[in-house]
């Protein structure tokens, strides 16, 4: 009779260290995630970074201008509207490179094509280019480098023009 | 009898870690070569020469992106041993996980996994998954053409993974792209967190051995005597220790890790290839939906192999090699299945038109996900029964042959990914090569 008390507590015990244990294993993933990953964006207009990528009459129509750097393409279309694509394949993360002749952004690595507004021309990429929303101020290009924005497919919204 | 008793002074201590490991008596039977290849015992030395090494070389390895290239550079030019350092590091992490991988395997072709073993399966498992960790941080740290994108295109894998993927990636990264942080990340998995667990694992590896009362031993050979550790036991994990050490430095010595130019995040080489031990997966995703490629299939996969030595069986034979004459024949079998279709099904994945261009729009879960995976697994279940009722084997005879089978295509796949793809990832048959 004792006895049974007895066991009945000790597993008690038990499970409760089990169970406490699985906490403290949870709270130490959590604390490890949160350590590795990047400062919360929690201030957009602390965060936003706006690139000053030149005046607006610096990009002849129809042209394609790359920033190594930022890794994004500013792309004047005929209309005069302006579109910043990056420059990471949706695939698997390489860098594309405009190809002048077939008007596409090729990349390298497995064969993906893209027009010039960012849309699938060639698998194995599963969606379009991402986008950085462009801001025209006072004559100045900005680009939102905060804002990588994915999306399926090309839409007109995506275009920035000069008033 | 005290068994240091006809040491030195001197070598004592040594003697006396060495023994620390092991129990005083051995089975004889256990200390057949045939029986375990000394594959355990080789994976515990790479990994101290691992260590050793590296630590060697974090005196002058530098965790940025602006000098790691460069003090790789100096490590190999500057330094008087560097050169044989970084390569004895390089050498060995691609040997490390060979062995461990093989050492898996002569654990399951022996049967060792089983009760009451499975525990030690397990943690197994988990320490040839931080084999395989160690060597993707350590592939990113020097920082060139060939460590920049196999990393970027192995990560971006992760994103494929739906809800969590990229949120996981972030964390791995420590933002968007590799970069800076994702150096400094990986530098201190690589040299801090991932080391001390593997340390961890194997210590408790070795206990979990000694508790299960030493190695497999099988029904004929239960009455083999017992024989002191010393010599009989240290003497051979001398000897195979010293060839082993002797087989490293003679790849260090002789072939140079291979260094490209430094990374250069806006030009990507044509092909871009995760490094080898992942390419069977990157190969996987060119046939599949990333869903079944990085979800479906990996998930069954490790489940299956983590609960292996849970399955109920009443059959287990232990420590004979691929259980009986039966399973021998159909483990040759299923392997040579194993590769035939692997083939057929990437030549026949590559020959038929892309499902989306006949049918676009959101099938492609359906028409590039499902249809193959049934495809595939109703292959081999219509296999396994033709085996089944030729051979009438039981249940552990099946689960071995599945398991050939799996390994067999994993192969393929690796093969194929990492030897037949060229520029842009389309397949070279192998006469052009
Ligand atoms: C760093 C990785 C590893 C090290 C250092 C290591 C070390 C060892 C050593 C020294 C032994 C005894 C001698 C031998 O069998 O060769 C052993 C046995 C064993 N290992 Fe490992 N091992 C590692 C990885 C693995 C993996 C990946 C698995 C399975 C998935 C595994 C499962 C086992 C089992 C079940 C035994 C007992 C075998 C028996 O009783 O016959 N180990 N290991
Ligand atoms: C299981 C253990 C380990 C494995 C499999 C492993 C694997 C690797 C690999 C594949 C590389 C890239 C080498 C190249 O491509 O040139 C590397 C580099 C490096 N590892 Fe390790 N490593 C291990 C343990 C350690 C430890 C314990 C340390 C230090 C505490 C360390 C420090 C380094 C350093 C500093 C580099 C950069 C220098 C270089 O590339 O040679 N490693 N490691
Ligand atoms: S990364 Fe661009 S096609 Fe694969």
């Amino acid at each position: 009779m004792t006895n049974e008390i007895k066991t009945g507590r000790r597993s008690f015990i038990k499970r409760t260290w089990k169970w406490l244990g699985i906490a403290a294993l949870a709270e130490l993933t959590i604390f490890t995630f949160g350590m590795l990953r990047q400062g919360k964006k929690n201030d957009d207009k602390l965060n936003a970074n706006l690139m000053d990528a030149g005046g607006v009459e610096d990009f002849p129509i129809n042209s394609v201008t790359a920033d190594r750097v930022n890794r994004y393409f500013l792309i004047r279309l005929e209309d005069g509207g302006f579109l910043a694509l990056s420059i990471i394949c949706s695939h698997l993360g390489c860098s594309v490179l405009w190809n002048k002749e077939k008007e596409q952004f090729l990349c390298p690595c497995h064969s993906s094509a893209f027009d010039k507004f960012g849309d699938v021309m060639n698998s194995p990429a599963p969606r379009a280019l991402d986008y950085f929303p462009v801001i025209i101020e006072s004559g100045k290009v900005l680009v939102d480098l905060s804002k990588k924005i994915q999306r399926r497919g090309f839409d007109k919204k995506q275009i920035s023009y000069a008033i | 009898m005290n068994v240091n008793s006809d040491l030195g002074k001197h070598t004592r201590p040594i003697y006396n870690l060495i023994l620390h490991l092991h129990p005083k008596k051995v089975k004889a039977s256990t200390l057949r070569f045939k029986l375990s290849f000394g594959l355990g015992g080789m994976s515990a030395l790479l990994v101290v020469v691992q260590i050793f090494t590296g630590l060697l070389l974090k005196f002058h390895y530098v965790p940025n992106p602006e000098g790691a290239y460069n003090s790789i550079l100096a490590i190999n030019e500057n330094l008087l041993f560097g050169k044989l350092a970084h390569n004895i590091h390089y050498w060995s992490a691609i040997l490390l996980l060979w062995i461990t991988f093989l050492h898996m395997l002569r654990v399951f072709f022996t049967g060792a996994y089983r009760k009451p073993r499975q525990a030690t399966w397990t943690f197994g498992v988990l320490l040839l998954i931080l084999v395989v960790l160690s060597n993707f941080t350590g592939y990113l740290l020097p920082w060139d053409q060939l460590s920049y994108w196999a990393v970027t295109v192995s990560t971006s894998i992760l994103d494929y993974v739906p809800l969590i993927g990229s949120t996981a990636r972030e964390a791995l990264l420590g933002g968007q792209d590799v970069a800076g942080g994702t150096l400094s990340n990986f530098f201190n998995l690589h040299t801090g967190i991932i080391p001390l667990l593997l340390l961890a694992l194997m210590v408790h590896h070795f206990w979990q051995i000694r508790k299960a009362g030493g190695l497999i031993v099988s029904e004929e050979e239960k009455d083999s005597p017992l024989v002191d550790t010393q010599p009989n036991l240290v003497a051979r994990e001398l000897v195979v220790s010293l060839v082993l050490i002797a087989f490293i430095l003679l790849l260090g010595v002789l072939f140079d890790a291979p260094l490209r130019e430094r990374a250069n995040p806006f030009f990507s080489p044509n092909p871009a290839k995760a490094p080898w031990y992942f390419m069977g997966l990157q190969e996987l995703l060119i046939h599949f939906h990333p869903f079944f490629a990085v979800v479906v299939i990996p998930i069954i996969l490790f489940a299956g192999i983590f609960y292996l030595p849970y399955f109920k069986l009443k059959d287990g034979v232990q420590g004979i090699w691929f259980i009986s004459q039966k399973g021998r024949e159909t483990g040759k079998i299923s392997a040579i299945a194993g590769f035939i279709f692997t083939i057929i099904f990437i030549l026949l994945s590559e020959a038929l038109p892309d499902p989306e261009s006949i049918l676009p729009g959101n099938f492609s879960i359906i028409t590039t996900g499902l249809i193959p995976f049934i495809f595939v697994v109703v292959s081999i279940y219509f296999f396994m029964k033709i085996i089944q009722r030729k051979f009438s084997i039981n249940r552990s005879e099946y689960i071995q042959s599945l398991f050939i089978i799996l390994i067999a295509s994993y192969s393929v796949l690796s093969l194929v990914g990492i030897s037949f793809r060229g520029e842009g990832m389309s397949l070279i048959w192998p006469w052009l090569l």
